[in-house]
């Protein structure tokens, strides 16, 4: 860290977290203080360390599979496809294409559900209450259609090896209609709450700038990226489990701060919903399993997905020695890679931008400790 | 000129404020008075655990396979059973399934070959001991008892 401004000063040491609330979990930042101003950062992370690479190397790849619900606890159903499309491309199957859209459609409305939670909490940090409770109140629509096809609200375990366990229940492709009907209106509500307030903008803009070249430099994904200018989504760069098939744009801004990762989120809920408007009207009849034995022994060798998590570029690494259970488990968590622009971010920047910034990443803490 | 006269007279404010007050309609209540007013919770809910009996003979439908215990990621199941030497079929003698670890991920009801134990809609668990989490067979085929409120 560099010394202060001046000799005379003295420098403060604070620590923020790991109980404050605005760092989304057990993240605890030092930070050395010239007055209001940021001369550094240090994270120490690992409060929430749980050892789930280790687990999934002393559990079979079905049973594995509830864990990865727990590492991005708000995006339960993204993590278990990137952790299904991993095994699947070790066995060498794929989802039948009946189960790829019914995944399409949670994934989309699982996006939606974590950009509402992050809105909720981010607007909570500077300061404006309101929004927390009309983004909670949608979420809730979403969550209790996860609760009605599979049983849980969060930790879902919906997806299986090779494609789904639960049929669509009666109603499901009424009420994903119903909920996209109804949500439009809903972000064009929050955009009039936040988007032209003055508090909002002044806390907001220039706030943690970050080029395109440093966050190729950091390896930052998801919508930090894409709030710098950098067209990369890896739904059209490299589609899996049938993206392909739909038509939607990737929002991108030019400036890198917060207040345009902001709007970047919130064009990406809207284009969650015309995927899964597209989706639900084209679910093809078929069966929903693939070609996966009970006991899944994959060949001996190695296989790396990514998807495009809420939160950034999601990748599951699975090394398999040919016996039930992986050799092998590395996640490659887009909350991680994207917290070490923190320092960058806030260097310089004021004591209070600090929460911005950390809400803006939109980390996971579950996620970054594993 | 015009945003001039949007920063003077707030309209940005009032703007949001506006949102605020649409709001307050009563039908946008969301909470749910919970002990007195139930939540319905959907037909797939994963539950308490529960072990299926007969309900004609009051028999236990489990076969004493072990395959739950096999498939659950947490070892949380212990299935005992005996041999009967009458039938040549295995007896259940006990079941204990320890909720305290169960993150009801629901595979030991996708393993179970004939529809014995199941995660149910109950979710009210909570006990005052550590050692009244852990099930034991009669537990798991009663089903917990929680009290009900009534306002």
């Amino acid at each position: 860290m560099p010394d202060s401004t001046f000799l005379d000063s003295t420098e403060l040491v604070l620590n923020m977290g790991p109980q404050h609330p605005s760092t989304h979990g057990v993240l605890r930042i030092i930070l050395k203080l010239d007055g209001e101003k940021v001369l550094g950062t240090e994270c120490i992370i690992g409060y929430l360390h749980r050892g789930v690479e280790k687990i999934g190397e002393n559990r079979t790849y079905a049973q594995f599979n509830p864990y990865v619900d727990r590492m991005d606890y708000v995006a339960a159903i993204s993590n278990g496809l990137g952790y299904c499309l991993a095994v699947e491309k070790l066995l060498n199957v794929e989802a039948p294409p009946r189960a790829q859209c019914i995944r399409v459609i949670l994934t989309e409305l699982n996006r939606i559900a974590s950009h509402l939670l992050w809105l909720g909490t981010h607007a909570l940090d500077i300061g404006a209450i309101t929004p927390v409770f009309y983004c909670l109140r949608e979420r809730e629509e979403a969550l209790k259609i996860f609760e009605k096809y599979c049983g849980a609200r969060l930790t879902t375990h919906a997806f299986r090896i090779g494609g789904l366990l639960y049929e669509t229940y009666d109603g499901f492709e009424q009420e994903i209609r119903d909920f996209c009907a109804m949500f439009v209106p809903k972000v064009d509500e929050y955009e009039e709450l936040l988007t032209n307030n003055r508090i909002w903008i002044g806390r907001l803009k220039d706030v943690g700038i970050l080029s395109a070249d440093e966050c190729k430099e950091y390896g930052v994904t998801g919508p930090v990226l894409r709030a710098a200018g950098v067209k990369w989504d890896l739904r059209k760069a490299q589609p899996y489990s049938g993206y392909e098939k739909y038509d939607f744009e990737i929002p991108i801004r030019q400036n890198g701060d917060t207040y345009d990762r902001y709007i970047v989120r919130m064009e990406e809920m809207r284009q969650s919903v015309r995927i899964m408007q597209q989706a639900v009207e084209a679910i093809p009849e078929g069966p929903i399993m693939g070609k996966v034995g009970k006991v899944i022994k994959p060949p001996v060798g190695e296989a790396y997905v990514s998807i495009e998590a809420p939160k950034g570029e999601l990748g599951y690494y699975v090394v398999s020695d040919g016996s039930t259970q992986p050799y092998r488990l590395r996640v490659r968590p887009p909350s991680f890679v994207n917290l070490q622009a923190l320092d960058r971010m806030i260097r310089g920047g004021l004591v209070a931008d600090v929460v911005a910034v950390v809400g803006t990443l939109d980390i996971v803490l579950g996620e970054i400790d594993r | 000129m015009r945003g001039l006269l949007n920063r003077i007279f707030l309209v940005d404010l009032f703007q949001g404020l506006w949102v605020t007050f649409r709001n307050q309609h009563p039908k946008y209540i969301y909470t749910e008075q919970y002990p007195a007013e139930r939540p319905k919770v959907a037909e797939r809910y994963r539950g308490a655990p529960r072990l299926n009996i007969n309900p004609d003979n009051g028999e236990t439908l489990c076969i004493s396979c072990n395959l739950c215990a096999l498939a659950c990621p947490e070892a949380l199941i212990v299935v005992t059973s005996e041999r009967n030497e009458a039938t040549k079929r295995k007896d259940l003698t006990t079941f204990t399934y320890d909720t305290s670890r169960c993150m009801f991920c629901g595979l030991c009801e996708d393993a179970c070959p004939v529809d014995a134990l199941e995660l149910t809609q109950d979710f009210e668990m909570a006990t005052y001991t550590r050692e009244g989490q852990i099930w034991d067979r009669q537990m798991l085929e009663e089903g917990p008892k929680p009290t009900q409120y009534k306002c």
